[in-house]
């Protein structure tokens, strides 16, 4: 039993609990933010995101070294190169985070568009996706992983329905493009961080299984 | 094993040291012009195996096989009592564990194998000496002191030489145990490329406690434990995604 080799990666493991607490708090944080219109809920974000941007490098340099010094193989390379895979997902979901607090930010010095309806479902289904793929890492769990790339679809689809709302709006009354323009990018955002959940989740089913399922459908083998 | 030529291949293999069975029905294809490297736990029958493929189990009595192991293209049953041992040994030649030279010259360690089948034509052992030295990387190193003792080479350079002796007799196959466990790690890279270059022209067969070695220099990897074949595949396979939990215990190091 190689232990220094499990202790590697037993923290590698810890320093991803944290990251992934961090994500979740910086989404959560930034969609609140819009909810409540609270400025200095969204500046939160910013200090939440240097965080999570030196646990992606303290990360990578973990996994770096445990690959020279132990040589890992089998699954103990696919957890390594899984971990170093699923880090840059979480830091783009942080910068996310930050392109939506600056969105709140410039809608909150306006008044309100309209009521939220659609958007906190999106947001409630992107928050669960998040959480359920990094379950699944933890727990090598790939019905989950799977679950987690069904659940895309949904959003794909109520993402679609909001723009073509917020377009009508548009029409309608042109004094509303600068908002309306400003939440679409926020509904774009939450659909970037779905896809981010979702490509954790393939990684997952990687790590699990040991096959490749990104652009599966362009692959010979498929 | 797709698309790949059979140069040899065990069939339901079993082996025996007196009552002690070391082998139990092990059936393994080799590729032609391949590597293939066998790890496993000490006494898990990988060298065992390697030895039945040149019936160096023959020098000892009460050692039986039972099985098959056919040679191509000839399909000649290596294991046959009706085989005789010293052909087979100029097919497949075998390098040890530690370097054994002759205690003669570095020219006469090449020449012994072919003295011994009658060729004692200067200019023929002249020309095999220098091919096989060259073969084994070893000719630059050595070519002006064709004359001197084996024994004052460096271990590294010995174990080239006892290369290039089993290669003086033009093998199909070789076999190496654990080739390079003697050997400081320049050594044992310059060995290493060595058999990448060997494979153009021989089908290898390794056994090797390093499982990086394995995983560098192997085509194919064949992982054994208490005499039997429990998984083999393509190197890339067993080192990234094997399919049975023992192998994946051995080869992270969680054994036991």
């Amino acid at each position: 039993m190689d232990h220094q080799l499990d202790q590697d990666i037993e923290r590698i493991k810890n320093l991803i609990v944290l990251m992934e607490d961090n994500v979740e708090r910086a989404i959560f944080n930034a969609f609140k933010s819009l909810m409540e219109r609270d400025d200095a809920l969204a500046q939160k974000v910013f200090e939440l995101e240097r965080e999570i941007n030196s646990l992606d490098v303290e990360i990578d340099e973990d996994c770096i070294k445990t690959i020279a010094l132990r040589q890992p193989v089998a699954g103990d390379l696919r957890f390594i190169i899984t971990a170093m895979k699923i880090t840059s997902d979480l830091e783009r979901i942080g910068d996310l985070a930050v392109n939506m607090a600056e969105r709140v930010i410039e809608l909150n010095e306006e008044p309100p568009l309209k009521p939220y309806i659609d958007l906190p479902k999106v947001f409630e289904i992107v928050r669960l996706m998040v959480r359920d793929s990094l379950r699944a890492f933890f727990e090598k769990n790939t019905d989950i992983a799977y679950k987690v790339i069904k659940e895309d679809d949904k959003v794909d689809k109520l993402t679609e329905q909001i723009g073509n709302e917020l377009t009508l709006f548009m029409i309608k009354d042109p004094t509303t493009i600068n908002r309306a323009t400003k939440i679409s990018f926020l509904t774009k955002y939450l659909e970037r961080i779905a896809d981010h959940a979702e490509n954790i989740a393939r990684s997952v089913i990687y790590l699990v299984e040991g096959k490749i399922i990104r652009h599966a459908h362009q692959s010979k083998s498929s | 094993m797709v698309g790949e030529k059979i140069k040899a291949e065990s069939i339901n293999l079993n082996f025996w040291y007196g009552t002690v069975q070391a082998l139990k029905n092990v059936n393994l294809k080799i590729a032609e012009k391949k590597v293939t490297a066998l790890i496993g736990p000490s006494g898990c029958g990988k060298t065992t195996f390697l030895r039945c493929f040149n019936r160096m189990h023959d020098l000892y009595p009460n050692n039986r096989y039972e099985g098959e192991i056919f040679l191509y293209p000839d399909k000649v049953n290596i294991v046959s009592p009706h085989v005789d041992p010293i052909e087979i040994r100029m097919r497949i030649g075998m390098v040890f564990q530690k370097p054994n030279p002759f205690p003669k010259t570095i020219y006469e360690n090449i020449a012994y194998g072919l003295r011994v089948r009658g060729i004692n034509n200067k200019k023929v052992l002249d020309e095999v000496v220098e091919r096989s030295l060259k073969g084994a990387a070893l000719w630059d190193e050595v070519k002006d002191k064709l004359n001197k003792l084996a024994f004052e080479l460096s271990g590294g350079q010995q174990q080239r030489l006892c290369i290039a002796r089993a290669l003086a007799t033009d093998p199909e196959i070789l076999l190496f145990d654990e080739p390079t466990s003697a050997l400081d790690p320049i050594a044992t890279g310059r060995i290493e490329e060595l058999i990448e270059e060997l494979k153009e022209k021989v089908t290898i067969l390794i056994v090797t406690h390093n499982m990086q070695q394995a995983a560098r220099i192997s085509d194919y990897t064949g992982f054994m434990m208490l005499g039997e074949l429990i998984e083999f595949d393509t190197t890339d396979k067993i080192f990234t995604n094997p399919s049975k939990k023992l192998t994946e215990d051995y080869v992270t190091g969680r054994f036991g």
